[in-house]
């Protein structure tokens, strides 16, 4: 296996708990800043102390940011998995595990390479005390790594410097710990191993940024002034994210009072209450959460459709049903989302696929939330969330104005504009509305009983539902509002179709299977209801392989329901175990399968 | 939430406030709950206050749950914004249109079903947020609208219109929002509008949320022999505590009549509410006594009335969070957007 300069995998296995966190991001940002592009994916436990956690880096110069499930080295540094770790190595790869003490033989493979670095004897030689001792055996593996590897020393050394200007104790015992493991792995095995780096120049126009980062600071650029939520994993660093923007932006530089509101609600009832309650007297509001969150919101929802006040909900998706696993990701709530709340409802849905599109599309939905006075859900995903992404840079168009939507100012009523809050003006279902506060022809009842286009009260079934058919336009109105699909045309029968963070996966399928000799065409969807391209693109393959991440294939059934495509067209391909999918799983997919022009 | 709409006719001679409106404009649609509910008194109490205040109608928020009570917001302030949310979760949707706009009135009508029960949880939340917002509970004992069940303010031992005895203890909503550290708790009776409407007004005065338990009995399913929610029983049965009186800022303070039984406490617009007590050792900035005062007189079977408890130095929402004096909603982009240049420099971090 030579040959594989900038292009390989590994994963680190320690114990939750320990602070591998910051050896972990230490490499990648080391790797990053050499230009290389690599991608990292925390596999963690529900849990703050003990149970196992893994890392994967990938690292791949041709650019591709999906996971890998083969691993070519494996740093196994929590015993109780080294069972599972050692069998996960691929044959002829290498194994690096703390020799400090001796190796059950049992768990020798005669295909692998093994290099023991005995970690904690040499920090337990080094540093005092026992939590040092454990933090720096994370911060000495990476050191082993980097003579292993050929990671940048002087890039390690400026990255050290930048962490810990502030506190030399802990910038010595870093480099100290670093120092132990480089010099360690160089006396004593041959370095550096045929996987291994060298300086590229393919990240200099890019970022590595977890969505939630990304996403918090979207609603900062989108103005949202007030956010609601109800912690919870995997969406919880979103609020946090949104917070400290706050507090570096958003501060009134004269009396230093805040321009924004967070509050944290005793529940997601509560939270989305406190955003519709928000939202309706003006202000741009929004939710993080996850599945378990938009169940309880469900009859909120309803309301917030059928009385027409927008809201906006970041839904970091992780596995369910129930409780599920929380540290795992899934796109299991596409169809909850998009019929949230009893009754006839839909609801406008985006679905970005990185950091990136997590960052540009909160000013979209806070506009389509304003536009179409409605719920707008942003779905994405933990893996999207919470891992470190390599993305273009993120910009800003300074010409960006927010989308308020219809809202009658003060100033129209005085001059008699008429008001009726729930009537069809335009002819595009999307009626006006007025603030509270502002002038009193505006006032009017928001309900979620049956009303009228005057607004009020009606038990009239014909009333009732030329309201509820208005509303059914306004939200199909939103097709051509919604981000339209990413598409790229091969010349195919055969369309690959996804949602989300399974781009990553699916972009590389194209190619590996381009590389087999099977052409496909590739479109990702990024918006719900779907747009007339969506339509197109599934009509004019003779067949659709719909790829996602969930037991029921409900990307399918959304366009079946929403789309009206013959079932037969669309085949499925899905994956659900929890973690992010792999382009060899797509490839499987497809090859097992009967392709039309194969 | 049916109403109908009440014919806009103002007679010349109309009493006008100070911003030239008279009472009617401050009415809402004609209710449509039975005749003699308690519920109807409030609403007159809520029109008279706000009238008396001189408030501009629009300027005013009125926000209410599921449930008889919370159909009233459309019987008062036809120019004033209403939300009729969801059972029980109206206090979140207050607590987010006060952090939008801190400059709105807010009025929040609820039941004790919706308070108590089904919304219990988002009643003691909004109570320790502090929320800026006249909360009246409308407490009949009873479910109305689904005919008759008993609610969680139904005390033990009352009986039914059925004749069905409860065998559960009640929620006290004074003595659980003073237990929460609610910075404003009243009771009163919706048959005694002299003691009400000073309530209100006070009420909306102070800075945070101010509880008022309204006894309101149910003509319909709970005003028989064995409720302790009846009109009969609550008239026989209640004490003032407190008799409030509240001073609007622009009337000279007249001196209290005996300075051993009055006190006068500050709101936070510079407007007075003085307090006749009753029982001459009862202080109504004391928690722990309140509390102790009001548990006593409901362990004899008595009600306690009365604006219960003040805080003096209640510290609403939008201050605890260090919120700007300007409303959120209508912030200019333009502060609320770092731009494209800060982005780039912040992206320094991401590398």
């Amino acid at each position: 296996m030579s040959g594989q300069l900038n292009d390989f995998a590994f994963k680190i296995a320690t114990p939750n708990g320990t602070g591998s966190a910051s050896a972990n991001s230490l490499i990648m940002q080391t790797i990053f800043r050499m230009g290389i592009p690599v991608t990292g994916k925390n596999l963690f436990p529900s849990n703050i102390q003990g149970l196992p956690t893994w890392y994967e880096i990938r690292v791949s110069k041709s650019g591709y940011t999906g996971r890998t499930p083969i691993f070519d080295l494996m740093l196994a540094m929590n015993p109780a998995t080294y069972k599972q770790d050692f069998q996960e190595v691929r044959p002829g790869g290498w194994l690096i595990y703390d020799s400090s003490w001796p190796l059950d033989e049992r768990l020798r493979r005669e295909d692998v390479t093994y290099i023991g670095v005995p970690l904690a004897e040499l920090c337990a030689g080094a540093f005092k005390g026992v939590r040092e001792r454990i933090l720096m055996k994370n911060i000495a593996y990476a050191g082993a790594l980097a003579a292993l590897l050929e990671m940048d020393t002087e890039i390690i050394r400026e990255l050290t410097r930048e962490k810990f200007s502030k506190k030399p104790a802990l910038l010595d015992s870093n480099d100290k710990a670093i120092e132990l493991g480089y010099r360690y792995v160089k006396d004593n095995y041959e370095c550096p191993l045929p996987i291994r780096l060298e300086r590229m120049d393919a990240t200099k126009d890019s970022i590595l940024i977890d969505g939630n980062t990304a996403a918090g600071l979207g609603c900062v650029y989108a103005g949202a002034t007030v956010g609601a939520w109800y912690p919870i994993t995997p969406s919880t660093s979103l609020m946090e994210g949104f917070t400290a923007f706050c507090k570096k932006y958003r501060k009134d530089p004269e009396t230093g009072k805040n321009r924004f509101m967070i509050l944290q609600a005793e529940d997601e009832l509560a939270a989305i209450g406190m955003v519709i309650g928000a939202s309706w007297a003006g202000a741009r509001a929004f939710t993080p959460t996850s599945g378990p969150g938009i169940s309880l919101m469900n009859e909120f929802l309803g309301l917030a459709y059928y009385a027409e006040v927008p809201a906006v909900l970041f839904d970091v998706q992780r596995t369910g049903p129930s409780t599920g696993m929380p540290t795992r990701t899934q796109q299991g709530d596409l169809m909850m989302c998009a019929y949230a709340s009893h009754g006839d409802t839909k609801h406008i849905c985006l679905y970005p696929s990185d950091p990136k599109e997590a960052f540009e599309f909160a000013p979209k939905a806070f506009d389509l939330a304003e536009l179409y006075q409605t719920p707008v859900f942003v779905l994405t995903d933990l893996d999207i969330g919470m891992n470190d992404w390599m993305v273009p840079k993120l910009t800003w168009d300074e010409s960006y104005k927010p989308n308020r939507g219809k809202v009658i100012t003060a100033e129209e009523l005085e001059a008699g504009k008429e008001f009726f809050r729930y009537m069809d003006v335009d002819g595009d279902g999307i009626p006006y509305r007025t603030l509270p506060g502002t002038h009193p022809r505006g006032a009017y009842f928001t309900r979620g009983s049956g009303h009228n286009a005057k607004g009020a009260y009606t038990e009239d079934g014909a009333e009732y539902q030329e309201v509820l058919d208005r509303i059914k336009r306004k939200i199909d109105g939103a097709r051509g509002a919604v981000p339209a699909p990413v598409i790229k045309r091969n010349g195919s029968k055969v369309g690959l179709v996804t949602i989300g963070g399974c781009h990553a996966a699916c972009v590389e399928a194209v190619d590996l299977l381009a590389a087999e000799g099977t052409t496909v065409d590739y479109m990702r969807v990024r918006g719900f209801p779907f747009g007339d391209d969506v339509r197109a693109f599934l009509d004019e393959h003779e067949v659709n392989y719909i790829v996602e991440q969930n037991r029921d294939g409900q990307l399918r059934s959304l366009l079946i329901l929403d789309l009206e495509i013959a079932p037969s067209k669309l085949k499925s391909i899905r994956y659900y175990e929890g973690f992010p999918m792999s382009a060899r799983y797509v490839v499987d997919g497809v090859n097992a399968k009967d392709l039309v022009n194969a | 939430m049916s109403y109908i709409a009440k014919p806009k006719v103002h007679h010349p001679s109309l009493k006008k406030n100070a911003i030239g409106l008279t009472r009617r404009d401050y009415e809402g649609a004609i209710t449509t709950l039975c005749a003699g509910c308690g519920h109807d008194s409030i609403t007159a109490a809520i029109i008279h206050a706000f009238w008396e205040l001189d408030i501009q109608p629009h300027k005013v928020a009125k926000l209410s749950g599921i449930g008889c009570s919370s159909k009233t917001p459309a019987y008062f302030l036809r120019q004033a914004h209403g939300f009729n949310s969801v059972h029980g979760r109206m206090p979140s949707v207050a607590a987010g249109a006060a952090a939008a706009n801190r400059e709105l009135i807010m009025i929040g009508v609820s039941g004790d079903g919706d308070s108590l029960s089904i919304g219990l949880g988002q009643l003691c939340h909004a109570i320790r947020r502090n929320v800026n917002l006249l909360y009246v509970l409308e407490n009949n004992g009873v479910y109305g609208l689904t005919k008759g069940q008993f609610s969680a303010s139904a005390d033990i031992g009352s009986s039914s219109k059925k004749g069905e005895i409860n065998q559960m203890q009640a929620i006290d909503s004074v003595l659980l929002a003073l237990s929460l550290g609610a910075t404003f708790v009243a009771r009163s009776f919706s048959g005694d509008k002299e003691q009400l409407v000073p309530l209100i007004q006070a009420g909306l005065k102070h800075n945070g949320f101010a509880f008022i338990d309204v006894i309101s009995p149910c003509v319909t399913f709970n005003d028989h022999e064995g409720s302790t929610k009846s009109y009969a029983y609550t008239r026989e049965h209640m004490i003032e505590m407190v008799d409030s009186g509240f001073v609007i800022p622009r009337e000279e303070i007249l001196a209290a009549s005996d300075p051993g039984v009055t006190q006068t406490v500050r709101m936070h617009d510079g407007s007075m509410i003085k307090l006749h007590k009753v029982e001459a050792d009862y202080d109504p900035t004391d928690r722990q006594k309140a509390y102790q005062y009001v548990s006593e007189i409901r362990a004899a079977g008595e009600v306690p009335t009365g604006l219960l408890y003040i805080s003096t130095e209640s510290v609403d929402m939008a201050e605890q969070n260090d919120a700007i004096a300007e409303p959120l909603y209508n912030q200019a982009f333009e502060r609320l957007c770092p731009g494209a240049d800060e982005l780039e420099k912040l992206q320094k971090r991401f590398r």
